[in-house]
């Protein structure tokens, strides 16, 4: 018999994506980067600059937790096991940085979602493990008034 | 340079064909594309193989291996939904280079059913639906819900694309499907994401597409210029940095700046089009090409299919071949499949769905992440 996956040894939480940051003892938030030659925002951590092609211009930033929706698509048919509907979104940060998620607490109704809407990143334990049974903190959109 | 001439062009009808492979399909359009220029393989000197599925397995020389194995470079091409219409632009360029005089494209492509793209996978947890989605449905549904941010432009008027698409294909024996698709049944089909129902997808189908084409004095030489095709312009780009490119793949700026480039080249503009096959992989995407294509101002886009500008009969008919939504869409072989509808009607040989007096048509295509390939292809005189 196979020996079964034994859960990690400590039960912190792993992040979903390497830009979603979780320090100790702080709220997690979304790392990007900005050129400090041309001023483009990136998701994640990077070396060069893709859009005026500097080379280690790259400063680390920490994006902002709230933005606006710009467009989303509602999902009813995804891969096997993928519970639908849900609202998969595009998300300007308020200083720069584009996020795609899914939006959440809002009817998965186009008449409901307006583009343009305020929103914020929460941060929520994901609703599944991975294959050694380790728990992942993930970000989710909600409106914000 | 020499100018370059599509000699013979042809395309297997699209359809499912498990029971077969990638290099028999590929055989028979090469086949037939040779039959069409009236030439053989010993023609050829070299070929040029778009496939994608089996991209690491030499598919132009599994094909050779089907129709004669003359010796001839091959070159195998990838390049996502780009696959055909790249192949075809890297034999253009060989005969344009003067380096041969005449080659041979292939384009094949067998695939399965269902959705194609995903995020994730790997390390970690998928997040798939957790992160929003990266299926192809999904992404191009939110490319058209930049659309309707931008310029109003509504899910009927999108619907409508499948309704023209569908319609014209009626009249399209090697389309996939010959159905009339009336717009209450567009909108009214299972909705995959949202603004994009089943019948907005363009269907996952095999096939096989193939050119022959060769040097002006090569055709002269044959005595071929009676149906041959002139190349005015071929152009690739890939996606210049857009602000929003690494999280919401845009499929708008490496289109124009493909259209800008093969106009010049070309020289002529949207105006002289008689008509155009573009990448109508989704409903949405077709509008966002009219636009992106100078076929009309962006903000027209929903207008123009609204008044039936882009039907056949109309001031600009697009994709009357059905499009990738009702032709189907075999990755590979698109690129070339689009081609030769075009060369079809620029030859007057389209039968019921013949854009009558057709001079100058234009060909669209683009892989995701991206790559972008237009044609623009003249009656020879
Ligand atoms: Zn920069």
């Amino acid at each position: 018999m196979p020996p079964e996956a034994q859960p990690a040894e400590s039960n912190a939480l792993l992040p979903v994506v390497p830009f979603l940051k979780i320090p100790e003892g702080a709220d997690p938030y979304l790392e990007g980067s900005r050129c400090q030659n041309c001023g483009a925002v990136f998701i994640g951590e990077r070396d060069n600059c893709s859009s005026c092609g500097a080379r280690d211009q790259m400063e680390t930033i920490q994006l902002s937790n709230k933005g606006e929706l710009y467009v989303f698509s509602i999902v009813f048919r995804s891969f096997p096991g993928i519970e639908v509907p849900y609202v998969s979104a595009i998300v300007d940060l308020e200083g720069g940085g584009t996020v795609k998620g899914n939006l959440i607490n809002v009817d998965p109704d186009p008449e409901k979602i307006q583009m343009g809407m305020p929103v914020e990143l929460v941060y929520k334990t994901a609703p599944r493990k991975d294959a050694e049974g380790n728990e992942y903190l993930t970000y989710y959109f909600q409106p914000r008034s | 340079m020499s100018d370059v001439y599509i000699i013979g062009i042809d395309m297997i009808k699209f359809g499912r064909f498990p029971e077969t492979s990638v290099p028999k399909l590929g055989a028979t359009a090469a086949h037939m594309a040779l039959d069409d220029a009236g030439v053989s393989i010993q023609d050829c000197q070299a070929l040029y193989s778009g496939n994608l599925g089996q991209a690491a397995a030499m598919v132009g020389q599994r094909i050779l291996a089907e129709i004669g194995q003359t010796g001839v470079p091959v070159v195998n091409c990838a390049n996502a939904c780009a696959t055909g219409a790249t192949a075809f632009r890297e034999g253009w360029m060989s005969i344009k280079a003067g380096i041969y005089d005449m080659v041979l494209c292939v384009g094949t492509e067998q695939m399965g059913k269902g959705l194609l793209g995903g995020a994730g996978g790997g390390k970690g947890i998928p997040t798939e639906g957790l992160l929003g989605s990266g299926t192809m449905p999904a992404v191009f549904a939110e490319a058209g819900m930049e659309h309707q941010r931008k310029y109003g432009t509504t899910f009927e008027q999108f619907a409508k694309v499948s309704v023209k698409n569908h319609h014209h294909s009626t009249m399209n024996p090697k389309a996939m499907y010959q159905i009339e698709t009336p717009l209450e049944t567009v909108m009214g089909a299972e909705m995959i994401s949202y603004p994009n129902t089943k019948l907005m997808c363009s269907v996952n189908v095999d096939g096989a597409a193939a050119a022959v084409i060769c040097s002006e004095e090569k055709a002269r030489e044959l005595g071929k210029m009676d149906r041959a095709v002139k190349v005015r312009a071929s152009v690739m780009s890939s996606d210049p940095y857009q602000e929003r490119n690494l999280q919401m793949p845009d499929v708008n700026s490496c289109t124009q700046v493909a259209a800008k480039a093969a106009y010049e080249m070309a020289g002529i503009g949207p105006d002289d089009l008689d008509l155009v096959e573009l990448h109508d992989c989704f409903a949405t995407a077709e509008i966002l090409h009219y636009g992106n294509l100078g076929l009309g101002k962006q903000e027209d886009a929903g207008r123009m299919i609204d008044e039936g500008e882009t039907s056949l009969g109309g001031r600009i008919p697009v994709n009357v071949s059905g499009g990738l939504l009702s032709k189907g869409h075999p990755l590979g072989a698109t690129g070339i499949a689009n081609l030769y509808e075009v060369s079809t009607h620029l030859r007057n040989e389209a039968g019921e769905r013949q854009v009558e007096g057709a001079r100058f048509g234009l060909t669209h295509v683009i892989g995701l992440g991206s790559a972008c390939a237009i044609h623009i292809l003249e009656k020879a005189s």
